[in-house]
């Protein structure tokens, strides 16, 4: 019996070790980037090996970005986060976990790609959904995920938010366009990869609000004569940032490492598996290669409607803000 | 718990030895592994005061969960006691073909992982599944609906109902039967006179295990439920969105509020179970 | 409490094998009440209801799930099945769930024989207290059994800083997904054999010691044969409910793909993936421990009833 539980303890600490080994990086991310980060890992991994003889492995996990985030503030031993917006890495910051000016650290606001937020609707287009108008009709439901959890979700409100209030002109008028959305919502999953199960596969609702990113994967998953996408008139800028978890690479020292998957995002081989992944690219020359697989739209960023992060999430997202308001807390 | 040394005096003797070290080891690798984090949750909750924590129990969104999980964990007992009572019976009562297996799947629900059964129900279910295709054009959505909770729960505690009043069942006196049947009894008479009193204990004790079941269930209930607030959103679910919201307080004053629940619970059942033996 | 004891009295007084084997076993058709009472028993065609209600619901509940699962995971082939399987993240998972199932299984089944062994040969005031607490984290929800180690090791729980500072990994690792499966299945072997051995008694045990055995050999030697099987019981039933817990897990495992994910967390994230097969996949192995278990259960229930 007590060589059992003896060898039980070997086992545990055998197992427990590989989070302390120096060979890996741990990249938590957010719910979509399933498919372009599996990608991306296996490249770097590759040219880690080719560039420096070293085997180095990338592990991954995905969730709603809240969730992600909250992990990290839990003590998941992170060595980057790449979330779904600059919130949710604040939140970590603030918590003193990482340097509070992560922002500044890398070019574009520490965001190598971005993405905006579309429709998917079902083939044919059978409620005639064109743009956010369309959206609170009666009888049409609308799948999106809970805005506490998933950093899809808020980008989804804020670009309704934004849409009513440049339309109507008003704070209340973009208040109750929001509330009768999420009154037409019969599904609220903790992520968007949730959401997106939910719509392509639970055949619930008739149109599901996502990232650009994920609306396009599921078309290409799935066919496209099963589902299109419809991009409305006026959209958000979604900037999805990442970011170095400071007191994990410096006691694992891992910096440099980190760094360099980092900085390979804003890479011409990164910008192109991000194009590829229908992230819309940072860098112009892979833009305009991929420019025909993006549609245009007209996009608002969260600083002109919103007065940045910060602003937004007290206002609709914190404890009895708006969000709270609309589901009575 | 008092001192050892106390309870020792207080043991009665015995001439196994070991009590101390079996005691004690008991006792501490309890508290180690149950009571101490347990004691810890409440701790943290204590450091909330009394108005925050009322007012998170009292908030809309929490009651409504609560009110969730308390009302279809309790509908989902009383199904398991209806159902449940006739597979009892049919087992114990009567012989059919395949009722040996028949026997042996009632304990599926303890076996299988709540996710498989989560991912099974809710792919079966849905509009498009096997069952739910059947459903669909009488206008009932199983899937993402409290329905849909509803199943799974039912699920879950299909197993504490059935054996709970088999082994009663088994052991009723036959002669009891007979002999109110040969004094002019009806078969209905039979049953409500004789056969229900005594089952009674064992009914309420297999009720009481699946609905305490049934309230703390998560796996088998999110892949199926549409997680929506004040609608299809239930108690562990939303401890676990509180959490994930940053919101401790709020998922530790609900956990607490569930733990409470699951001590009480515990205690009647216990009871129950002491009628149940006394009985038979 | 719980099923656990309801099971057991089901083996004092159930058994279908016994049953089946006797005399009255002739032949079998429709609904046929057993051994010779005749007038006192319902009429055909109610007695037919009764089992075809019975045989339908089990049929709905819990045989077309399970059926749904095996169909699923083969629905696109063998070749995509083994590869669902074989898929590094699943063999980690795999690896992982039975490394953790192991472990708490050896962890409670010394505990278990302890606190059994207290339980039931000591007469001490609090016994029915010791009990209550000991069946604590069956009905507490998997959800709260997470939780409670999160605030406790989290960075912003109570030793979170402590076990930072000391570079001592709990939470999102191995160790909290070990204490929270020991936590939900912390019941299981103990109350399997509480009744068991409750049964019977202290009378062996005290012969021996009066014979001169030493208090191990005595426990060697004379209560472990008396209860071996309904120790192999509870291993059976601890490691099922090991293996298949999701819930706690969920709440304390960080979601790391080939780390720290288990079989549950996998089939999850598939599910997540549009891995709709491959999900059901990982899941018909669960699903087949759980029939193995209940073969095996079945099994052992014959063996305690020849040993009354």
């Amino acid at each position: 019996m007590l060589r059992r539980t003896v060898l039980a303890l070997a086992a545990a600490t055998l197992i427990g070790a590989p989070a302390y080994a120096l060979d890996s990086l741990l990249n938590v991310s957010y719910d979509p980037t399933r498919e372009f980060y599996s990608e991306f890992n296996k490249a770097f991994v590759a040219k880690w090996k080719a560039d420096k003889g070293e085997t180095l492995e990338i592990k991954a996990s995905h969730g709603g970005s809240g969730k992600q985030a909250r992990a990290v503030i839990d003590g998941i031993a992170a060595d980057v986060v790449t979330l779904a917006l600059a919130y949710d890495i604040d939140a970590i910051a603030e918590k003193g976990i990482l340097a509070k000016d992560w922002q500044k650290k890398f070019p574009d606001n520490s965001a190598p790609y971005t993405s905006t937020i579309v429709f998917l609707v079902r083939k044919g287009n059978p409620k005639g959904i064109k743009d956010w108008d369309d959206l609170v009709k009666p009888g049409v439901s609308i799948i999106t995920p809970n805005p506490k959890t998933s950093g899809g979700a808020r980008w989804n409100y804020l670009a309704a938010w934004g849409y009513a209030l440049k339309k109507y002109g008003s704070e209340d008028k973009a208040k109750e366009f929001v509330t009768q959305i999420f009154k037409q919502v019969p599904v609220l999953d903790t992520g968007a990869r949730g959401s997106t199960v939910t719509f392509v596969q639970r055949n619930q609702g008739d149109v599901l609000l996502a990232w650009e990113n994920e609306a396009y994967l599921s078309v290409k998953e799935f066919g496209d004569d099963k589902f299109e996408i419809v991009t409305p008139s006026l959209s958000i800028l979604a900037e999805p940032p990442v970011a170095i978890v400071d007191s994990v690479v410096d006691k694992r020292g891992s910096r440099a490492a980190a760094e360099a998957y980092l900085k390979a995002l804003y890479a011409p081989e990164g910008q192109e598996l991000a194009a590829k992944n229908f992230y819309r690219p940072r860098s112009k020359e892979v833009a305009d290669k991929y420019a025909d697989k993006f549609s245009k739209v007209a996009l608002f960023t969260i600083d002109d409607v919103f007065g940045g992060w910060q602003k937004a999430q007290k206002a609709h997202f914190g404890d009895g803000g708006v969000f709270d308001q609309i589901y009575g807390r | 718990m008092p001192p050892l040394s106390k309870t020792l005096r207080f043991r009665e003797p015995s001439v196994i030895p070991g009590f101390g070290l079996t005691f004690g080891l008991t006792v501490t690798w309890l508290s180690v592994i149950v009571l101490i984090p347990l004691a810890a949750m409440i701790l943290y909750a204590s450091r909330l005061g009394f108005d925050q924590f009322i007012a998170i129990l009292t908030a809309q969104r929490t009651l409504n969960a609560l009110k969730l999980s308390f009302g279809i964990a309790f509908a989902a007992a009383i199904f398991n006691v209806i159902f449940g009572l006739i597979v009892a019976w049919a087992l114990t009562r009567y012989e059919f073909p395949g009722r040996r297996i028949a026997d042996a799947i009632v304990d599926i629900p303890f076996a299988l992982p709540t996710a498989v059964a989560g991912i099974a129900l809710a792919t079966l279910y849905s509009p498009q599944g096997w069952i739910g295709q059947f459903l669909a054009p009488l206008g009932i959505q199983v899937t993402f609906t409290p329905l849909g909770i509803l199943v799974a729960l039912i699920f879950v505690g299909i197993p504490f109902v059935v054996r709970t009043v088999q082994p009663v069942l088994k052991d009723l006196d036959p002669e009891l039967e007979l002999a109110a049947a040969s004094l002019g009894a009806s078969r209905w008479q039979v049953i409500r006179k004789v056969i229900a009193p005594t089952l009674l204990p064992a009914i309420l004790t297999g009720f009481a295990l699946a609905f305490a079941r049934a309230v703390g269930e998560y796996g088998s209930v999110i892949f199926i439920a549409g997680n929506l607030p004040n609608i299809s959103e239930i108690a562990p679910l939303l401890i676990v969105i509180r959490l994930e919201e940053f919101r401790y307080a709020d998922a530790t004053a609900i956990a607490v509020i569930m733990l409470f629940v699951a001590f009480i619970m515990l205690l009647i059942i216990n009871r129950l179970q002491r009628w149940t033996e006394a009985r038979s | 409490m719980t099923f656990i004891e309801a099971t057991t009295n089901r083996q004092a007084g159930f058994g279908g094998a016994e049953e089946n084997s006797g005399p009255a076993r002739r032949s079998d058709f429709a609904a046929r009440a057993p051994r010779g009472a005749k007038a006192n028993t319902e009429t055909l065609p109610v007695r037919i209801l009764l089992v075809l209600i019975a045989l339908g619901f089990l049929t709905l509940f819990i045989v077309i799930p399970l059926v749904a699962v095996f169909l699923q995971a083969f629905s696109k082939g063998w070749t995509a099945y083994f590869s669902a399987l074989t898929d590094p993240d699943a063999i980690s998972a795999i690896r992982l769930t039975i490394i953790v199932a192991a472990c708490s299984v050896a962890v409670n089944l010394f505990f278990g024989l302890i606190a059994a062994w207290t339980i039931t040969k000591y007469r001490f005031p609090g016994k029915t207290l010791l009990i209550t607490l000991i069946d604590l984290p069956f009905s507490i929800s998997p959800v709260v059994s997470g939780l409670v180690f999160v605030l406790l090791f989290g960075l912003q729980g109570f030793f979170g800083h402590w076990l930072q500072d000391n570079d001592i990994k709990i939470l999102f690792a191995f160790p909290a997904i070990l204490l929270a499966t020991i936590f939900v299945t912390f019941p299981f072997v103990a109350r399997e054999l509480i009744p068991l051995m409750q049964e019977q008694g202290t009378t062996e045990e005290e012969a021996a010691l009066s014979l001169g055995a030493s208090g191990l050999t005595t426990f060697l030697k004379v209560t472990l044969p008396n209860i071996k099987w309904g120790l192999l019981y509870g291993i059976l039933l601890c490691n099922a409910r090991a293996m298949g817990e999701f819930g706690a897990v969920s709440v304390v495992s960080g979601h790391i793909r080939g780390e720290t994910n288990t079989m549950p967390l996998h089939i999850e994230i598939l599910y997540n993936e549009y891995q709709l097969t491959a999900a059901f996949a990982v899941a018909s192995l669960l699903a087949l421990l759980a029939i193995v278990t209940l073969v095996l259960k079945a099994a052992l229930e014959r063996k305690l009833e020849r040993k009354r």
